[in-house]
């Protein structure tokens, strides 16, 4: 019998992601507070929406204005791996989870929390996740709070310095297996090549950047699934970030 | 601020990424089976991070040369297979020392 699955040892599993995310969602609170929102409203953002990269492009563009429709499509493409996380999750969870512990539970569905639920033997139960979930929440907001309250504060030149913090993040995702897979290498290399087009060609640079990364994504993505078609094998999840 | 623009635009953020999240744990509860769909959702996290990452990463800091130096720190210790938190920290230590010594090498930030 593998180790019980408790509420405790979800805390547990949880703290390194806690950690991670302080720091991230410290940069976050920064850049919103430093965009001119008020602390709560960074606070709220955070609360409201636990994930990074489709928080960070969605408040960029409440910054810059953006459309409401802009918003919403740039949120979905962003987001949209969830909906893959969270079809996995469907089949490794216990059949005894609850509807409501299902809307409830699967707020917290992000890439580390999807990772290290995964990892767990057998069928995972709503105590277990409950609990892997509650801590980096918890380390989310905490950072979020601190950062944007920090703003003030921190000399300029640790605040220019965390400015890439959240790129480090990107990048520490994308890169092994970008190493590991040359479909992967292609799609990030594409997708990546097309996004500096679209900033520095003449007459592209126009198009505001929720539409910019929304088409290289589709772009790429449909390329790479048209080219390189995923085998069933790893349909499971288990190799998305 | 106009605070009903931003709490509207909030609200959407979190209504589609709630959304994504919930219908295939709560309501479908079912597997995709069309294949280029799978491939296609399989790819797109990568996609979309490297669009997100390239080339804003370089204009995130004070100096285009303090950031294409914590890129390059942080595509090293990535492919090294670090952690997020040590990539992100490393990048942002970097930056910070390369700033310092552009400070006082009397280069303009």
């Amino acid at each position: 019998m593998s180790e019980q699955l408790t509420f405790r040892k979800g805390l547990k599993d949880g703290l390194p992601i806690c950690l991670g995310y302080i720091s991230v969602s410290f940069a976050f609170g920064m850049m919103a507070t430093e965009g001119g929102l008020p602390v709560w409203m960074a606070l709220l953002i955070s609360m409201t929406n636990l994930t990074s990269a489709g928080q960070f492009a969605g408040t960029e563009l409440i910054l810059a204005g953006g459309m409401y429709l802009e918003i919403a499509v740039t949120s979905f493409v962003i987001n949209i791996r969830y909906m893959l996380m969270s079809l996995s999750l469907s089949q490794k969870v216990e059949s005894a989870m609850t509807t409501l512990q299902r809307w409830v539970l699967s707020f917290g569905v992000t890439d580390e929390i999807f990772a290290v639920a995964m990892q767990q033997k057998g069928e995972i139960n709503a105590r277990y996740f409950s609990g892997l979930i509650l801590t980096p929440y918890f380390g989310w907001a905490l950072g979020t709070f601190l950062g944007a309250a920090a703003t003030g504060i921190l000399p300029a030149s640790v605040r220019s310095a965390l400015g890439i913090a959240i790129y480090g993040m990107f990048l520490a995702i994308i890169i092994p297996p970008a190493r590991a897979s040359r479909p992967v290498r292609r799609v990030v290399i594409l997708s990546g090549a097309l996004a500096c087009l679209f900033h520095w060609a003449p007459g592209l640079s126009s198009l505001s950047s929720g539409w910019v990364i929304i088409i290289c994504a589709v772009a790429a993505s449909a390329l790479a699934a048209l080219r390189y078609p995923v085998e069933p094998a790893a349909e499971e999840g288990g190799e998305t970030p | 601020m106009n605070y009903a623009y931003v709490l509207t635009g909030v609200l959407i953020m979190a209504l589609v990424t709630y959304a994504v999240r919930v219908l295939p744990l709560a309501v479908f509860r079912k597997k995709i089976h069309n294949r280029f769909v799978q491939s296609f959702l399989f790819y797109v996290p990568y996609a979309v991070l490297s669009a997100m990452t390239f080339p804003a990463i370089l204009e995130s800091t004070s100096s285009g040369w303090s950031a294409a130096a914590g890129l390059l720190a942080a595509v090293l210790l990535a492919y090294k297979g670090k952690g997020l938190l040590t990539v992100a920290l490393g990048a942002t230590a970097v930056v910070f020392l390369a700033e310092q010594a552009m400070v006082l090498a009397g280069f303009p930030l």
